[in-house]
């Protein structure tokens, strides 16, 4: 009981981790409808820039504050200098843009910091938290509450404030955005640049648990993207959710399913992928889509 | 809606570029160059072969898809283990790879029913990572991490060429019958419903063009060619290990396919020669350089050159036959556009 | 002076034209009303004074030129647009569309509007909550004028607000209208095809065919035109 217990814990922390870099997904794609292929990348980017400005001088909480704006303005620039002119583009065009990108900030990931790996230590101690007979790292502890706070900004800009609920106009009928005041390209600037923030934090949390390397971001997508798609790509809810379900399903499933195991975990995303997408397209929390003449 | 008729050139001409061409594949190739080279160039046709397989489903059938190593991996491990396992004759495991890959991309197109645009290159790039490790984990099977030995087939002694020459040769024949078929695909009425239902979905439904049949056909025949690929990439290389079939090659292949032309069928060669030599040559200079130089032909094929090289090659030797500006005009029709290869995202 | 005038306007969709030379006045307090059949270029009108269509020719709003504005500056400059079709944010609740309304002013100066909005149109009160997108057509038309209200424009454009309404509710509509004209004294430009409970509330009107103005009269007057009662009013 207290393995299951402790496996859906750790599976909670995964799926927070997931559920970052989900909405990441979400964010670039409820406002231009793009599934951004490089957002894992922009993330193993960000995760290096923290290993890079602590190796600069820079203690570890600034570095990782520092990386995470660096990353917005990031975020922001990609949009504009990318993503915008590329609105009326094909799809084929788009997606292929998007994997370029992918190809080349992983080369340039082990082009600057080569394919040696790197530790980058974690934001948390290396300390037990004791509750009862249940014992949890605190890291696993720390990963939850970093997400559940930064999860409760975000809920707070959307909810409360007023560019919150314009990104929101924005992201929801354009058109009528437009006739309110609001300058819709903005907003989805800054969405951009909000799941760019988004992919870092995921990236600097996963970091310290795989060691810091150009293909690190690998086993984290391919989760990401079955948390998005089990929520629905246009559902922000949906995102946290699925993030959180996917990182439970894949602990338990890699430590209750002999045939699969720790080895064959990745199969989940899969099988969820495929499945979300033939049960029910749009996902958990999706918006039905109309096909428009 | 864009039905061809294309331009032909004139017989004069189309017999010179044939035979320049089959000087430089039945002779320059497998006699003139270093040996060495001369299997890498036998690589270069299974890619192409495999690029062809893209260009069907991509840029005719208007399904993107980021992993058709799965496929090639099917079908060298197809070859791998019916040789190794079962002590079959590697030729004749070609059609047993082409039969499965062609019944596992009819059951993965059948999603592709299901998957609009996005989610169908989405879906296919979660597969092509998913591969090495299932590979990896059915030990007894594949060999697991190890891999499985198959051994380059030998040229027959009645020929006096050595086993690299025989296994290009090889892969020249069955890479010059599959690009016959898929001319012929493209060449008939199929081409009409294909383009049709790319473009637009709903004047392909009204149209009469059942597109989920549509897709998902050419979705399974563009897995056949895959697998072929992967049968003969097994012969070729002797050898298959699952970090072989990474989503690296899924998106080689997808790269080679564009900087080709995504609906050049002549392209794919060019695209298959890029992907072949541009990393060995770039990693030369340093390991990194294959994915940011990959990463950017890529943006800057789809900047400059939409069509890919094959495309424009193919509209330069049109402008040469029918002058400038009758070429302006011709332009629009020798290469379906891409333009609006999906319908937008929702 | 007029508070809105349109000199030599041309307009339409890609290398279409849809207006040609379309000359307009709409006074300060009046309620205009621009009659048409389908496609005549109504809707274009409304769009190219709003901003939201490429046009070309003058338009002087409060005697400031903004035919060159973007459709966000126009917006700014006090011109409230509700488009065919209501165009709520169907996602967002009630209350965040008409916070929405007033996202270029202040937040005090929002929730002061909204009271006294909310009391021509008190269904939208019960709403508050509900999600746009689950509104009758007449509550999310309600919606969609208040939206634009919270604005505080000088200028409201309506583009057939009676559309896919029954009879019963377009009649409430626009008595609430000619009630906020006659408290605010805000100006109006309404579209209408089915124009008879249009005439009722508005002061003047023109006529337009084929992207031209063919008529123009004083509400009254254009109500007891022959013609008009035939085309437009649906009288035999």
């Amino acid at each position: 009981m207290t393995l299951f217990a402790s496996q859906i814990v750790d599976g909670l922390a995964d799926g927070a981790i997931y559920a970052s870099l989900a909405l990441a997904l979400v964010f670039s794609y409820r406002s231009t409808g793009i599934v951004n292929f490089a957002q894992g990348e922009m993330a193993m980017l960000s995760a290096y820039l923290v290993w890079q400005l602590m190796a600069w001088g820079l203690p570890l909480i600034p570095a990782v504050l520092v990386s995470i704006v660096v990353s917005f303005i990031a975020g922001t620039l990609l949009y504009a200098s990318i993503v915008k002119p590329l609105s009326h583009a094909s799809l084929l065009t788009v997606v292929s843009v998007l994997i370029g990108l992918y190809l080349a900030l992983n080369s340039l990931a082990g082009f600057i910091w080569t394919y040696t790996i790197k530790p980058l230590p974690s934001l948390f101690p290396k300390a037990h938290l004791q509750f009862g007979s249940f014992s949890v790292s605190a890291e696993t502890a720390g990963i939850i509450v970093v997400v559940g706070l930064v999860l409760l900004l975000l809920y707070l800009l959307f909810e409360t404030t007023k560019v919150g609920l314009a990104m929101r106009g924005a992201a929801s009928t354009p058109d009528s955005a437009v006739l309110v005041g609001v300058s819709v390209p903005v907003m989805l600037l800054i969405g951009w640049g909000i799941a760019a923030a988004l992919g870092a934090l995921s990236g600097i949390l996963v970091a310290p648990r795989v060691f810091l390397n150009p293909t690190m971001m690998f086993g984290v997508i391919i989760y990401a993207f079955a948390a998005a798609t089990l929520g629905g790509f246009d559902s922000i809810v949906g995102a946290v959710v699925g993030g959180l379900l996917v990182g439970v399903v894949e602990n338990l499933v890699g430590t209750y399913v002999p045939w699969i195991g720790p080895d064959l975990k990745i199969i989940v995303a899969l099988v969820l992928i495929f499945g979300t997408l033939l049960i029910k397209p749009d996902g958990l929390f999706g918006r039905k889509k109309v096909v428009r003449l | 809606m864009n039905v061809v008729i294309k331009p032909r050139l004139p017989i004069a001409v189309r017999a010179i570029v044939g035979a320049a061409l089959a000087v430089v594949f039945l002779y320059v190739i497998p006699f003139v160059i270093p040996n060495y080279l001369v299997s890498q160039f036998a690589t270069v046709l299974v890619f192409a072969i495999a690029i062809v397989g893209i260009n069907l489903v991509t840029g005719f059938g208007g399904a993107i898809t980021l992993g058709h190593a799965a496929f090639v991996a099917l079908g060298s491990y197809t070859t791998a283990i019916l040789v190794v396992r079962y002590g079959w004759n590697p030729y004749a495991t070609i059609p047993v790879s082409a039969a499965l890959s062609w019944v596992a991309g009819w059951c993965l197109g059948f999603p592709a029913l299901r998957l609009q645009g996005l989610y169908l290159a989405l879906g296919t790039l979660v597969l092509s990572i998913t591969v090495p490790p299932v590979l990896k984990r059915f030990e007894g099977f594949t060999g697991g991490v190890q891999g499985l030995n198959v051994g380059n087939p030998e040229a027959p002694a009645f020929l006096p060429i050595d086993d690299s020459q025989w296994i290009y040769f090889v892969s020249l024949a069955v890479a010059a019958v599959l690009y016959v078929i898929a001319r012929r695909i493209l060449s008939g009425p199929l081409r009409r419903a294909l383009v049709a239902a790319r473009d637009n979905q709903l004047v392909g439904a009204v149209m009469g063009v059942d597109r989920a049949t549509l897709t998902t056909a050419t979705f399974a025949m563009s897995s056949l060619y895959a697998g072929v690929a992967g049968s003969l990439y097994a012969m070729i290389v002797g050898f298959v290990s699952p970090d072989t079939f990474n989503v690296m090659m899924s998106l080689s292949l997808f790269v080679g396919a564009v900087v080709g032309g995504i609906t050049s069928l002549n392209g794919a060669i060019v695209g298959a020669m890029f992907i072949q030599f541009v990393p060995v040559w770039a990693s030369d200079i340093d390991v990194s350089l294959g994915g940011l130089v990959f990463g950017c032909a890529l943006i800057l094929t789809l900047v400059a050159i939409p069509a890919g090289i094959g495309g424009l090659s193919e509209r330069l030797f049109i402008r040469a036959r029918l002058g400038w500006v009758e070429g302006a005009s011709a332009k629009r029709s020798v290469v379906a556009p891409v333009g609006s290869a999906q319908n937008e995202p929702a | 002076m007029s508070l809105l005038s349109l000199r030599q306007i041309r307009a339409g969709y890609d290398a279409r034209s849809v207006l040609h030379d379309i000359e307009l006045d709409v006074e300060e307090r009046q309620i205009q009303v621009v009659l048409g059949a389908n496609g005549a270029g109504k809707t274009t009108l409304l769009r190219a004074i709003s901003g939201t269509i490429a046009r070309q020719g003058t338009i002087m709003f409060g005697g400031m030129p903004i035919d060159r504005l973007s459709a966000r500056k126009i917006v700014a400059a006090g011109i409230a647009h509700v488009p065919q079709g209501r165009g709520t944010f169907a996602d967002l609740t009630v209350d965040e569309n008409i916070r929405l309304g007033a996202y270029l002013r202040t937040v005090a100066e929002a929730r002061q509007d909204r009271e006294r909005w909310l009391t021509f149109f008190p269904r939208l009160r019960e709403r508050l909550s509900q999600q746009a997108g689950s509104l009758s057509g007449g509550e999310q038309q309600m919606l969609a004028i208040t939206r634009a209200l919270m604005l505080r424009p000088r200028l409201l454009l309506l583009d057939e607000p009676s559309l896919g309404l029954a009879p019963i509710i377009t009649q409430g509509l626009f008595r609430t209208l000619a009630a906020i004209r006659e408290e605010t004294g805000m100006t109006m430009l309404i579209v209408e095809q089915s124009a008879n409970l249009a005439l009722e509330v508005a002061d003047s009107g023109v006529v337009l065919e084929s992207g031209q103005i063919v008529l123009r009269d004083s509400a009254q007057s254009l109500a007891g035109n022959d013609e008009v009662r035939r085309i437009y009013l649906g009288y035999e």
